[in-house]
């Protein structure tokens, strides 16, 4: 199982849950397993198939997108942060 | 890294004798000292947004002596500010944010000389605005600003001090560095509108814009001083729930529109327009 850290902007879809175990070799079967389970993150992270050019998707600290995108291998145990654009400041 | 952002020592104006007997905890530190602290009293450093990034921004800012503070903003301040807000005070509900910003950061350093823009950031005026500063940092709370800013920064050669706040979670990084990424290297296109919620909406901890806005204020003074290690080329990640620092590593696009090798946009678009999910003529 990997973790995958939840942005604070897609846990309504979460049921508010800030981390979520989820299943799979690559980025792209940890998000499938993770939208199966919640499906409203599907808009929020995809677009055509291909990662949404608004979020980004880290394994070990690295951009997917500099690796292997959503081929990029996620070893078991390690931890994948999806992030989102936020703009708040004020 | 870090060429300091301000003229050569020789050039660099002296201190009075009170600016020595204020700044003197910096003095003793051997990264500042005499020349540092000049440094910091030659540059010139604007703030895009006087709200809760804003508010430590400025405030720490004019107590380390930054010698000329500008500010953008053209809101009122409103009593639902005043719980992040700390520029500001009770007595100033309903005064413009620059005035009030303005009294108390030339209370707290009457050496700080602060220069005032009421307005909206905008394509038409950002060059005028941004021009005649060494670093500009960005507080702002809307994708069309926050794009608005890093392109300007690109295109000007300038450093961007980002930070950004939601809830209990705050982000920030140095973008537009000569060698390092910009904001759109990290995201080339914002959100369709709707997807993010602000702060208005989703709420923010009243403490969280002062850890990230002191953060930026750090990274702000280190490029004015020309010391440490920048942010740049990483982006910092807090979460004040579970009190966690985490970074990702950043890096520059070559294929990014604005900052890569061949970038296509060379020029201001129409930033609202490209925040509103609407297609935009390339």
């Amino acid at each position: 199982m990997t973790t995958v850290r939840i942005p604070p902007t897609l846990r309504a879809e979460t049921g508010g849950e800030r981390q979520v175990p989820a299943a799979g070799d690559t980025v792209r079967e940890l998000l499938d397993d993770l939208m199966s389970r919640f499906p409203g993150l599907r808009t929020q992270l995809v677009e055509d198939e291909e990662l949404a050019t608004f979020v980004n998707v880290y394994v070990g600290g690295e951009d997917v997108r500099m690796l292997a995108g959503l081929d990029t291998p996620v070893e078991h145990g390690s931890t994948v942060i999806l992030l989102p654009a936020m703009a708040g400041g004020v | 890294m870090a060429t300091a952002t301000a003229p050569l020592a020789t050039q660099l104006e002296e201190l009075s004798s009170d600016e020595i007997l204020r700044y003197s905890r910096h003095l003793i530190l051997p990264e500042v000292a005499l020349e540092g602290q000049q440094r910091l009293k030659a540059s010139r450093v604007l703030l895009i947004g006087a709200g809760g990034l804003g508010s430590p921004l400025a405030l720490y800012l004019a107590a380390a002596g930054v010698g000329t503070i500008g500010l953008v903003d053209f809101d009122v301040v409103d009593v639902t500010n005043l719980q992040r807000q700390i520029v500001h005070g009770s007595k100033d509900v309903g005064r413009p944010k620059l005035e009030s910003a303005r009294d108390r950061l030339k209370d707290l350093n009457p050496h700080v000389h602060v220069e005032g823009f009421e307005t909206r950031l905008t394509s038409e005026n950002a060059l005028e605005i941004m021009r005649d500063y060494d670093i500009v940092i960005d507080g702002t709370d809307n994708f069309a600003t926050r794009y608005l800013t890093n392109d300007a920064c690109v295109l000007l050669g300038k450093p961007n001090v980002y930070g950004s706040i939601y809830r209990f979670e705050g982000q920030s990084s140095v973008f537009a560095t000569e060698d390092g990424p910009c904001y759109r290297c990290l995201y080339p296109e914002p959100p369709p509108p709707g997807l993010v919620p602000s702060c208005a909406e989703g709420g923010v901890l009243g403490v969280l814009p002062g850890i990230i806005g002191s953060l930026q204020a750090n990274e702000a003074l280190k490029l004015a001083l020309g010391i440490g290690e920048s942010l740049s080329g990483r982006l910092l990640l807090f979460d004040a729930l579970s009190t966690e620092f985490s970074e990702v590593t950043l890096r520059r696009d070559p294929n990014c529109p604005v900052c890569g090798d061949a970038p296509t946009i060379t020029e201001y678009i129409d930033y609202v327009e490209f925040c509103s999910g609407r297609p935009t003529p390339a």
